[in-house]
């Protein structure tokens, strides 16, 4: 079983992290489709608090000992996931800002005319 | 001869000093031929010393490394429809008089790209030890790999045709530290390579842009790169589907 202080502590943070997330996607400084995984840990916190036979038996499950063990690897494998997550983000972003960079580049180059081949007088750009 | 339909691509990062030289002694050997030089978000008057020797000059907005500014390049070679290519270094490592020889190797339509190895000509080049021994690797390994005697598979002096261009110049040309995984690449796109012998320098000082690199990750990432090549079904850009990420 669970003590009391302890389902009152996890609800209470499974509630602000919600709160939170909803908070920020309603003001749009979070996109949504980065809120998802923090919306599924606050309701994985929600969840061991309504059912913690759930955990429990996960942790056999896993061949764990300790009930708190499993949320601290639990833990692990979502900050994990979560970087896994931005790394692919960012990897995106690192091209696009590659492509945008050579294209404004290129850009430049003509409208300064610094591209313009030496040894041609007329004027077709 | 005058080959309008050429384009010398050099990538330079602070490179004020020697830029100027090195544009002048490649409009000497290839005369009327268009020399670009990208400018890497140099922090010093490269741009500015590459425009006084005749060059005409993209600048990068910040340092995005030598891949990035090479693409650039041809990127710049695509749109304006050059039929070939060349690309150098800016500091003076390569001699811009091998640059005909590799020219004449894809105008004439024995390859598709050009190598320009240090390795098969006079030996002018010396390596650092530790260097050597990582050239050595790559070397075994591209020459398995394409299936072709590969001498020089680091090399940074190049020629090729529009085919080869138009890769350089797509979303698959890996733009961190382009090496031996790029001639795999071309190799499983169908493109042709032929090494020629060319004379090369060492450095003159640290500013190359392959220098100050961390080899281990460089070692790793190359072989990181040829196995997920290796493991990919297309090998041509047209094969694949648009590039950039998926929302």
């Amino acid at each position: 079983m669970m003590p009391l202080r302890q389902k009152i502590f996890a609800f209470v943070l499974a509630i602000i992290i919600l709160v939170t997330i909803f908070e920020l996607v309603r003001k749009r400084k979070l996109r949504e489709e980065y809120s998802w995984l923090w919306i599924v840990t606050g309701v994985s916190i929600l969840l061991v608090v309504w059912r913690y036979d759930l955990l429990v038996r996960f942790t056999h499950f896993i061949g764990a000992f300790w009930p708190t063990s499993t949320l601290f690897l639990l833990g692990l494998i979502f900050l994990m996931l979560i970087n896994l997550h931005y790394s692919v983000k960012i990897s995106g972003l690192t091209n696009q800002v590659k492509n945008l960079s050579q294209e404004i580049t290129l850009l430049k180059g003509e409208i300064t005319g610094t591209t313009r081949p030496p040894e041609d007088e007329s004027d077709d750009g | 001869m005058k080959h309008r339909d050429t384009l010398v691509i050099i990538p330079a990062y602070n490179e004020e000093r020697l830029i100027g030289g090195v544009v002048a002694s490649v409009a000497e050997a290839l005369p009327g031929t268009h020399i670009l030089v990208v400018d890497d978000g140099s922090r010093d008057r490269t741009g500015q010393s590459a425009a006084g020797a005749g060059a005409m000059v993209l600048r990068l907005p910040f340092n995005m490394g030598y891949g990035v500014a090479l693409q650039t390049g041809y990127k710049f070679a695509l749109r304006r429809g050059y039929a070939f290519a060349a690309q150098m270094d800016a500091d003076g490592q390569h001699e811009p008089r091998d640059l005909p020889l590799l020219l004449e190797t894809v105008r004439s339509g024995e390859a598709d790209l050009a190598l320009g190895s240090r390795f098969l000509g006079r030996k002018i080049y010396r390596a650092p030890l530790a260097r050597r021994a990582g050239m050595l690797l790559f070397r075994l390994l591209a020459s398995v790999l394409v299936r072709q005697h590969i001498t020089d598979p680091t090399s940074g002096c190049q020629a090729l045709n529009r085919r080869t261009i138009r890769f350089y110049a797509s979303e698959i040309f890996p733009v961190d530290y382009p090496d031996a995984d790029v001639l795999l690449m071309v190799h499983r796109a169908g493109l042709r390579i032929r090494e020629i012998p060319v004379r090369m320098y060492a450095a003159d000082d640290n500013a190359s842009m392959h220098s100050g690199l961390q080899p281990v990750y460089y070692i790793f990432k190359m072989f990181l790169s040829i196995a997920v090549t290796l493991l990919r079904r297309h090998a041509l850009p047209s094969d694949r589907r648009r590039g950039g990420t998926k929302t």
